[in-house]
């Protein structure tokens, strides 16, 4: 008798075990989606990603972090969230980020240079420049292991119509567009420099810490 | 208000009702109460928001003080839901005191508040098991994702988050893995007592952990924490929270591990039979008695540490954030003031179970006894002098590092004094190898090679290359899992047949030794290499040419796991299907848990026993000359 | 007489010649293919300090190893047997002499620690803010900054240039100055055999002295956040030319940032530095 206890016993928690360790699995191994770079135009040769950088995520697209800084990549049109992106090997890319969030201002300044870049410089506006003021940095851009470091420069404080949630079509904005060159194949990590996380310590916690966000892989294919 | 005995051996003749039985200080209500004040902390919690200290909440998306507030209450719920409140309350009105009716029947006791100690023993086996296979998962994760350099299967949060529930989730439990379950079941049996000296705050220590170990797995409901098992700080502020799952978990167990120290030396110190003499005194008890020294120093500073913690990541107070005033080492040498000791929590009852067991599978009294408890001792007392050689690249006062290397190095000759008295117990013994015998040698064998590293990791040059390093992963599962963990399963194997009076399938049991052992080596001897080569520890990318080794680690890690599986299959089969007898002292010990009967009387002796000597009296004197066979069996 | 005294001598005597042999095999086998290797007097340093570990280690191995196995095989039980062993309980003799000979080993090592510590000014190791011993001549400044999660080097020198790679002059002494912006990091220069921790608002100094021309793997080696497995760098040792060449090429190359950054110091706390910021 008792032993037909303690096997039902034995029995529920083995399934309950088995149900628990497959959704920690699934929670272990969920990330963001995946957003190809696109062929360019046959003027500009290589491959495009289009990326924007938003104060706020909003609730439609992260319910748990709606005031969360982020990155958003776009797809067929549609922005998606998501900060892994695939480009080919041996190949230019060439990136277009409409920033749509204020600045916040470098750590560390010596990021306010532009390294890695075709030419060295980045296009922001229209204007092309090799460095920018650390005070208006609102998001970087940079893959460390290819040696890309680009600094995004903000929306100044005094903008009219500023973007309240992601996505942001049509609120003030800057278009910074620049080319890198990416090597041999592999799986590289990029992230944001700018301690753009408010309210956690050092502006450095919560969607700087998390994929997703301000983090992101770069798959080289 | 007491849950009433079930009436377990006359068929009943009016049952109470299903829902009047529910009714009651349980575990239903204990989850009930301990969720409603979940949700009472949670709502409180948010009350806080409009604040000016709290602007940040609207920032980060994140609220701290609910999380924090909403596990405080809801084991506060939880442990009234099980009647510990019961007896302060009734003092607090005027009610005389009394001794609770140990609960002698029936399966419910276990899931309850129960004060007789053998209960309490048998809860922690099952709980720390449980936990113990939970954190056993998350290194079968870990090791899966590091069969590639780069990272593939799991994503890198949620990588950090497993590597730091995995340490956290063992530290925590492993630390009352011998304790919990086999010093409150047998101390008081091997004193000749009927009881421990607080037998409620010994079911308090018990469900204490196990409210800290759901809520270090609800961590991955709210972003998991990224600073490993030492939580350092500023690191710990950045995080979401997910930290305060940890910051919970580790007050909790601290606290359990205070109180169950406490508990432990009350007990030894005041209720030896008469006879007991210190010097009578099984080897057990007294590593159980360092032990408890430490706990009861130790624990409280981690208590007070995760405060301070908690309180910078709450109210914006600057303990450990440098631009505030406060600084990252205060952290640090906080945490491993606590640390330290802790490690040696984790060692000293693997060294009491050896010494306890070797004798009587070697059919010779325990060599050198008076050199044990000196080591032991010694190890108590030296390990709150060696914390700051996990420091010594970190900038610490450079006229430090001598002291401490000297400190770290000296903690080395108490410990060698277990090694000869291992060794001399040895010495011409009659060996027989029974399953509990091969865990001993095994752990013989492993604190070896553990303790050994610990020299190199002690010698500041050295360690300058080695820390931080899978090196000194190698090292600490050496000596906890290598240790601890083998004896834990040797005193499974050697006292359960005790518990519940059955026996384990002889087959399985030498199976899994064998895997674990071989498989153990084989996972955690290549870290030695791998952290000589240059990888460090939390990393879930490494060098492209590592990666040969690493998987040949996965692999064997993946073998320990499946024995462990083999160990789980032993526990299903033998103590649920089978359920074979076991003969009433198996192992022919002289130890005098072994003369009483089984299952162990509600009150463990009928009349006191007097002691005239220690349990050692194996063996013939050398002056008869040449070994006689002695009376087989246990005389009473 | 003690029964067990022939056999004890026996015993020891197989155990001391195993070490005989196995000791000088150890030295001469795997000293030279010790960690760090030989990238900087400080690493050749250690190399020399793991084969005296290590040669030490042996013999203790050996000793309890073989007496294990010896054990194991000589003394068992006969099958179904109920025999039982000699009732010793202690030797003092051989208690006090274990205990006098683990002390000696285990103070010798501690005194050879401490010489070798500061003989090797911290032998790689980062020795805070106020090191015991400071090599005499001129010392090349370098500071590592370490932030989430990248490390760049700047030398105040060289009109406190900042640059994302670390390469260093071959045959002279640096002092590399560690700090962090942020959270705890660690400066791991394997083959140059340094580890030094990086805490907010502190100056860890760390003296070496690379001899080897060759390129050396920078990690992290303390958990600081999601990318600290990727935190790592590779660093070049060159000539004194070279290196001369180098710098100035960087500061050429790195003008508009060293204009706008903080003037050099041996600790950082930009803003934001608090929480709720």
């Amino acid at each position: 008798m008792l032993g037909k206890k303690l096997a039902g016993v034995g029995a529920a928690v083995a399934v309950l075990g088995v149900l628990i360790g497959l959704y920690v699995a699934a929670w272990a191994t969920s990330q963001p989606p995946t957003v190809a770079a696109v062929s360019a135009p046959a003027s500009s040769g290589g491959n495009q990603l289009t990326l924007e950088t938003v104060a706020a995520i909003g609730p439609k697209y992260s319910p748990s972090h709606p005031d969360w800084v982020s990155y958003l990549a776009r797809r067929n049109g549609k922005w998606i969230h998501s900060t892994i992106y695939t480009v080919p090997a041996n190949s230019i890319v060439h990136v277009t980020v409409y920033q749509y969030d204020g600045d916040t201002g470098l750590r560390n300044p010596f990021l306010s240079q532009v390294q890695g870049t075709v030419g060295g410089t980045v296009r922001i506006d229209g204007k092309t420049l090799s460095a920018i003021n650390p005070e208006e940095a609102s998001h970087t851009f940079v893959v460390p292991q290819l040696g890309v470091f680009v600094p995004l420069p903000g929306v100044p404080e005094e903008a009219k119509d500023q973007c309240e949630f992601a996505p942001c079509e049509g609120a003030a904005h800057r278009t910074i567009e620049f080319s890198f060159r990416t090597g041999a194949k592999g799986r590289y990590r990029w992230q944001c420099f700018v301690p753009c996380a408010a309210g956690f310590l050092n502006g450095l916690g919560g969607p700087m810490q998390t994929l997703g966000y301000m983090d992101g892989f770069l798959n080289v294919v | 208000m007491s849950t009433t005995a079930e009436a377990a051996s006359a068929p009943e003749p009016t049952r109470r009702p299903l829902w009047r039985r529910l009714l009651g200080f349980n575990l239903l209500s204990a989850v009930i109460l301990g969720v409603a004040g979940y949700y009472l902390g949670w709502f409180l919690g948010h009350q806080v928001n409009g604040g000016k200290s709290f602007e940040y909440m609207a920032k980060t998306d994140e609220n701290d003080v609910a999380l924090l507030l909403a596990y405080f209450f809801g084991v506060i719920g939880f442990l009234i839901g099980l009647g510990f409140a019961n007896y302060p309350l009734s003092r607090l009105l005027g009610r005389p005191a009394s001794l609770r009716e140990k609960e002698s029947h029936g399966i419910s006791r276990y899931f309850g508040l129960c004060t007789d100690h053998k209960v309490v023993g048998i809860q922690y086996l099952v709980g720390i098991g449980v936990f113990f296979f939970v954190g056993g998962l998350n290194a079968m994760l870990i090791r899966t994702e590091l069969l590639h350099p780069v990272p593939t299967f799991v994503g890198p949060n949620q990588y950090l988050s497993l590597v730091g529930m995995h340490g956290t989730m063992m530290m925590g439990m492993m630390t009352s893995g011998i304790l919990g379950p086999f010093a409150n079941y047998f101390v008081p049996i091997m004193i000749g007592s009927r009881r421990m000296a607080f037998p409620r705050i010994e079911a308090l220590t018990f469900w204490l952990l196990m409210a800290a170990g759901f809520i270090l797995i609800s961590t991955i409901f709210f972003g998991g924490f990224p600073t490993g098992w030492t939580g350092y700080e500023p690191l710990n502020d950045q995080a979401v929270m997910g930290m305060d799952s940890y910051i919970c978990f580790f007050a909790l167990v601290g606290i359990s591990m205070a109180l169950l120290g406490l508990n432990m030396m009350a007990t030894i110190m005041t209720m030896r039979a008469p006879g007991l003499t210190w010097s009578r005194l099984p080897i057990f008890v007294w590593s159980v008695y360092a032990t408890a020294i430490l706990m009861v120093l130790a624990a409280p500073m981690l208590i007070a540490t995760l405060l301070m913690a908690a309180l910078d990541r709450t109210v914006n107070t600057s303990f450990f954030i440098a631009g505030g005033g406060g600084s990252s080492y205060l952290f640090e040498n906080l945490f491993w003031f606590f640390g330290h000791p802790e490690v040696y929590v984790l060692a000293l009852p693997g060294f009491g179970i050896v010494l306890e067991l070797l004798p009587v599978f070697t059919r010779k009294p325990l060599w050198g006894y008076r050199l044990a408890v000196s080591g032991m001792l010694g190890v108590t007392l030296l390990s709150f002098f060696v914390w700051q050689h996990h420091l010594f690249v970190s900038g610490i006062n450079a006229d430090l590092r001598p002291f401490y290397m000297l400190s770290t190095e000296i903690i080395s000759i108490p410990t060698g004094f277990i090694f000869l008295c291992v060794m001399g117990t040895l010495w011409k013994a009659r060996i027989s190898f029974s399953v509990p015998m091969l865990f001993c040698l095994g752990w013989t064998f492993n604190f070896l090679i553990g303790g050994l590293s610990g020299v190199f990791l002690s010698d500041t040059p050295s360690d300058t290359d080695t820390h931080g390093s899978f090196f000194v992963m190698a090292h600490f599962h050496y000596t906890i899992m290598g240790g601890l963990v083998f004896t834990f399963f040797a005193a499974i194997y050697y006292w359960v047949p005790k518990m519940t009076g059955l026996r384990f399938n002889e087959r399985l049991s030498k199976w899994h030794f064998w895997l674990m052992f071989i498989s153990f080596n084989s996972t955690f001897m290549p870290l030695f290499v791998l952290g000589m080569e240059g990888m460090p520890r939390r990393v879930s990318t490494y060098a492209p040419n590592l990666q040969g080794l690493n998987v040949w680690v996965s692999i064997s890690a993946f073998v320990l796991g499946f024995s462990m599986l083999i160990f789980l299959f032993n526990v299903v089969f033998s103590l649920i299907f089978v359920r074979a007898r076991a003969q009433s002292n198996p192992w022919h010990s002289k130890s005098i848990e072994w003369q009483v009967p089984t299952p162990v009387p509600v009150n463990n002796f009928e009349q006191i026993p007097v002691f005239d000597s220690d349990p050692y009296d194996y063996g013939t004197p050398p002056h008869m000359g040449g070994a006689e066979p002695a009376a087989a069996g246990a005389g009473a | 007489m003690h029964p067990g005294n022939r056999t004890t001598h026996y015993g020891s005597r197989r155990s001391g010649c195993w070490s005989l042999i196995a000791t000088p095999l150890v030295i001469f086998l795997l000293g030279p293919i010790l960690p760090p290797g030989n990238g900087s007097e400080q690493a050749s340093g250690k190399v020399t300090d793991n084969t005296v570990l290590l040669a030490m280690a042996t013999p203790v191995l050996l000793l309890v190893l073989i007496y294990l196995i010896y054990s194991i095989i000589a003394f068992r039980q006969p099958k179904g047997g109920a025999l039982e062993g000699p009732a010793i309980r202690g030797d003092s003799k051989l208690q006090t002499a274990w205990i006098v000979i683990t002390s000696v080993l285990v103070l010798t090592l501690a005194v050879y620690g401490t010489v070798r510590l500061e003989a090797g000014y911290g032998a790689g190791s980062g020795s805070g803010p106020k090191p015991l011993t400071v090599p005499k001549g001129p010392k090349l400044p370098v500071q590592v900054i370490a932030q989430q999660w990248m490390f760049t080097y700047r030398y105040p020198t060289y009109g406190g240039v900042e640059t994302p790679h670390l390469v260093l002059p071959e045959g002279e002494m640096i002092e590399l100055h560690v700090t962090s912006i942020d959270v705890i990091h660690s400066f791991w220069a394997y083959q140059l055999g340094v580890k030094a921790d990086a805490n907010p608002d502190v100056d860890n100094v760390v003296f070496v002295k690379p001899t080897k021309l060759e390129s050396f793997d920078v990690h992290c080696a303390e958990l600081c956040g999601i990318w600290h497995g990727y935190m790592y760098d590779t660093g070049r040792v060159v000539t004194p030319s070279a290196f001369n060449v180098w710098i100035h090429e960087q500061q050429k190359r790195f003008a508009p940032a060293t204009k706008v950054l903080p003037k050099y110091s041996t600790t950082y706390l930009p803003e934001p530095t608090r929480r709720g910021e």
